[in-house]
């Protein structure tokens, strides 16, 4: 119960214009999940390490537990849930994680796919290596990684048009 | 329209049976960002919780004044020890039969521990109120080195215990010390080591680490004071035993405590533990009347919940001169920190540690284990393994080295000369175990074939003569283990949890319709049960696996089990699915039977029903006669289509594999790259390929880091050092070697579909080898043993050491 005034923001969180009052204090991460009540973007350190709570914000990668909700007023914010189109076709990162078992306890995979997305942004056909440093400020503790890998790999292809050979082994 | 049937090969494919590649049920939701986590859960009127720690690792707590905290606007209620002794809980028992302060009574033990818990309307009101909360502490001197806890004159930790000479496991000799355990023949292991040709002796420290899951501990307690009743969410690997404790404590009986596991952010042992967030939780929704959430962050985390390993090993073994291992003997000094919550079935205060003896067959061992008291957190969970085979396959890999250095031998012909024999098998060990089936021999040798292990050695022998000849200075090291592992616990006649017997359970419901649900005593946190178990009914029962839907986590609903730690869910309760699967099966036969006019005995199962023996086309289907058995069943038989099991397993299982690890180490800067590693697991039988090589993938990861880096450490003066993501190593994507995996398939002969659990067999087995490859690289230089973790200071310093840098 805070005693601090709060402060309008406006961003567009998934496309939808939203205004609220918040505290000046509130974490981005706190305001996404509980405010906005999209629970996808998760916390797993509150110290930029994990990267469990990466949002995709103005087209950027961002650890939203270590930026303030204020700070993104006037942003556009694209968390997991705003990723499958409006018909419900998933993301071909979404179909991708399944189909390379790039996920097993799950947590990290809403930060791990908005991270991949504008890594692919970035660059479109990367190299393993690119991969594998693209996805550095993201921690999985399950998969060690391969599969994560491979279902990058195989969004990349089918976004550039070519069918992805290699199976998860 | 014979063109319009399926084929058996369709027939077969439709179930996504036991074998198949299928994909997760789970992704579904966890790609779309819909899991459902503790964190997730907001309830009306839910309040926070959140915890005053000590910043001393061993003080008196004088006086504690809650007065600024409760005047701070949005706090409702702080509760100190005096609180809890009003309802009896300021103690509760741990699971190692030892008890634990929930909140601080009178001293602090360890760095972080809880000393009170503030409770109120959002989570920032209170963790500004964390700091208003005065507590006075006196400071003590802290006991940091386990060797120095039974020294005469070491500081007493423990003031509850003083007067106990008896602890949970016999005889205390000391006022810090918790236990001796042995196991053994020590007469017959002693006087083989006086008669050996060669020993070896060498203390193998296995350092504090943790599992670290990406989701931290958490609960949410919400009791009603109209009702009566408890409902508790939490990060629970073991649900039911949560139910239980819960109930012992709080007198509130069993059913009314609804205990619910959600979705859990990974475990690897830190979610077995019963701790002071969850008890304080339960209480401040007592105290409130209204919800209370509780979530810990990563630094809580690290420092006060859930530590594991922290044993010095130090090892001994016999042989004759040319490698025939005779004797084995090991004394391990376990710092348990200041309070004994080890995870382990409560009549093993040593969890499994004597496996030890690993894959050889050794004659003749003795094992004792002394756990002490330090100022340091509780836990010695079991990360990633079954209860302490890590450090049990540890101390045999690295000692079987040393001892293949001493005897100038090549270490895998030293593992071959000393292998238990497949005739061998069930084979029973020196320490205590019937081993259940290995084919030790061919596991290697495929192995070896597969990476080339002669011409590795040859380029190894190059380079170290162009090392000495100052042409390189990159320094090659081959790892080499060879793991048994013990999982599955298990028999209850030996195996419990504060005398809960260590079965399983599935109840399998199949509707008119032909679908199905599953539930068990398990609890997924990321294994993927909702795929594998579904595809283990799918062939027992020949429904498809898509229509069978498993749940875990619900006390209400799952029947009553122990949960998934030590590699168990498939020993266990996969077998438990099988047999109820089974039971089903049964009544469906009868029922086909009477809907072909035959007798029962007249019908063969046929991959998704029964037909009559040679009469393929007289047949019913397992989804037709799903119908029949709500609607029509046969005359006198009752109606319904459902089983249960409770299994108690006959034995353990054991997995094993055979590991090989190829690392360059630069001697100037002691940065380690991993060239190759390749893993061969032998898990029995197979039930979704996929999942276990991700399962593989993920516990080499684990292993990765705990051998390469990760640590728990304290300073000299108690305080936790790294217990942040900044110091605490988590490879990422970057540092992770890539993995080969590869298997052989022994079966266990007491299982009922031969499968023997997988998850923790990378991490048991990838240690040493990680280890052993560092060790290797530097042996030729006259280097017997360096200790983990291998990060590139310490390999730096190891090279300084042997004089590398002059």
């Amino acid at each position: 119960m805070s005693t601090i005034e709060q402060v309008p923001i406006t961003l567009t969180v998934n496309g939808k214009k939203i205004q609220r009052f918040v505290d000046p204090r509130m974490l981005l991460i706190h305001f996404i999940r509980e405010e906005m009540t999209l629970t996808g973007a998760h916390i797993g350190c509150e110290t930029s390490h994990c990267g469990a709570c990466t949002l995709d914000i103005d087209g950027i990668s961002v650890k939203s537990c270590t930026m303030l909700a204020v700070q993104a007023n006037g942003a556009s914010v694209t968390t997991i849930e705003g990723m499958a189109a409006a018909d419900g076709t998933l993301h071909v990162l979404q179909e991708a994680f399944r189909m390379m078992h790039g996920l097993q306890c799950g947590f990290c995979t809403p930060g791990m796919i908005m991270r991949a997305s504008v890594l692919l942004k970035e660059i479109p056909d990367p190299t393993e290596e690119q991969i594998r440093y693209g996805i550095a400020g993201n921690i999985c503790r399950c998969t060690g990684y391969q599969n994560i890998v491979k279902a990058i790999q195989y969004a990349a292809a089918k976004l550039n048009g070519r069918a992805y050979q290699e199976a998860a082994e | 329209m014979n063109d319009m049937t399926p084929t058996r090969e369709q027939r077969e494919a439709s179930l996504e049976g036991m074998g198949c590649k299928r994909k997760r049920v789970e992704d579904v939701r966890f790609t779309q960002g819909k899991g459902n986590y503790v964190d997730d859960l907001k309830l009306p009127g839910m309040l926070y919780g959140d915890f005053v720690r000590s910043p001393y690792p061993h003080a008196r707590v004088k006086k504690i004044d809650i007065s600024r905290a409760m005047a701070l606007p949005g706090v409702v209620a702080v509760l100190t020890s005096e609180e809890l002794k009003g309802v009896n809980l300021a103690w509760m028992p741990t699971l190692a039969g030892d008890v634990q302060m929930v909140l601080a009574d009178g001293k602090v033990l360890f760095q972080n521990q809880e000393v009170a818990f503030v409770v109120a309307e959002d989570r920032y009101t209170a963790a500004d109120a964390i700091e208003l909360v005065d507590v006075d502490y006196e400071q003590l001197p802290a006991l940091v080195d386990p060797w120095q806890s039974m020294a005469p004159d070491a500081v007493v930790l423990r003031e509850d215990l003083a007067g106990k000479t008896e602890g949970a496991h016999g005889k205390r000799e000391h006022h810090n010390h918790i236990f001796k355990w042995q196991v053994g023949d020590r007469p017959a292991t002693d006087e083989t080591f006086a008669r050996a040709d060669v020993t070896t002796k060498d203390t193998f420290f296995y350092h504090r680490t943790h599992p670290c899951p990406l989701e931290t501990c958490a609960s949410v307690a919400s009791y009603d004071k109209i009702t009566g009743d408890l409902t508790l969410w939490g990060t629970f690997q073991a649900p039911h035993v949560v139910r239980t404790v819960a109930s012992m404590l709080s007198t509130i009986p069993e059913s009314k405590i609804h205990v619910i596991a959600p979705d859990i952010g990974g475990g690897f042992g830190n979610k077995v533990g019963v701790y002071p967030g969850y008890v304080c939780s339960i209480v401040a929704s007592i105290v409130t009347g209204r919800p209370v959430k509780w979530v810990e962050d990563r630094m809580e985390n690290l420092s006060a919940t859930a530590f594991a390993r922290d044993y010095h090993m130090t090892t001994e073994l016999a042989a004759t001169k040319d490698g025939k291992i005779t004797a084995m003997r090991v004394h391990v000094l376990a710092d348990h920190g200041a309070f004994d919550a080890c995870a382990d079935p409560s009549k093993w205060p040593a969890g499994f540690m004597n496996i030890c003896t690993g894959s050889y067959d050794i004659p003749v061992a003795h094992l004792a284990v002394d756990g002490v008291y330090t100022n340091k957190a509780p836990g010695g969970v079991a990360y990633r393994c079954s209860f302490r085979v890590t450090e049990a396959v540890y101390a045999i890999e690295r000692g079987i080295e040393v001892l293949a250095q001493k005897l100038g031998m090549d270490s895998v012909e030293l593992r071959m000369k000393n292998f238990i024999k497949r005739e061998q098998f069930p084979y029973q060990s020196a320490l205590g175990w019937e081993y259940d089936s290995g084919d030790y021999h061919v596991a290697m040798e495929k192995a070896l074939k597969a990476v080339n292990y002669a011409e590795l050695r040859a380029e190894q022998a190059a380079k170290r003569e162009a090392f000495k000849r100052g042409e390189t200075r990159e320094l090659m090291g081959i790892g080499v283990s060879f793991f048994t592992e013990i999982v599955g616990a298990g028999p209850s006649k030996n195996c419990d949890i504060l005398g809960i017997a260590m079965f399983d359970s599935c109840e399998i419901r199949v509707h008119p319709t032909g679908s199905a649900i599953a539930r068990m005593g398990t609890k997924s946190q990321g294994q993927g049960h909702e795929t594998t178990f579904a595809q283990i009914i799918a062939t027992e029962i020949g429904l498809p696996a898509a229509n069978i839907k498993v749940e875990e986590g619900n006390t209400d609903t799952a029947p009553y089990g122990l949960g998934t730690y030590g590699s168990r869910s498939t020993p266990v309760a996969g077998a438990a699915i099988a047999m109820a699967a089974r039971k089903i099966k049964n009544k469906a036969q009868m029922i086909a039977a009477y809907l072909l006019e035959v007798h029962e005995g007249d019908l063969e199962w046929d991959i998704d029903g029964f037909r009559v023996k040679g009469l393929p086309e007289k047949s019913k289907s397992m989804k037709d006669i799903a119908w029949v058995a709500y609607n029509a069943p046969p005359p006198g038989m009752e109606p319904g289509l459902e089983a249960v099991s409770y299994y108690d397993p006959p034995n353990m299982t054991y997995p094993f594999g055979a590991y090989f690890c190829v690392m360059d180490i630069d001697a100037d800067t002691g940065v380690a790259k991993t060239r190759r590693f390749y893993a061969l697991d032998d898990c029995g039988t197979r039930i979704n390929p996929m999942i276990i090589e991700g399962q593989v993938h993920g516990g080499l990861t684990e292993a990765f880091a705990v051998a390469m880096g990760q640590e728990i450490a304290y300073d000299e003066d108690g305080n936790v050092k790294g217990a942040t993501l900044m110091d605490f190593f988590l490879p990422t994507a970057v540092e992770t070697p890539h993995w080969e995996t590869d298997h052989t398939v022994t079966p266990s002969p007491h299982h009922p579909i031969g499968a023997k659990g997988v998850g923790e067999s990378p991490h048991v087995g990838g240690v040493p080898c990680f280890s052993n490859a560092v060790n290797d690289a530097f042996s030729f230089l006259g280097s017997r043993h360096i200790q983990m973790p291998h990060d590139a200071w310490r390999i730096w310093q190891a090279a300084e050491n042997l004089g590398l840098h002059k």
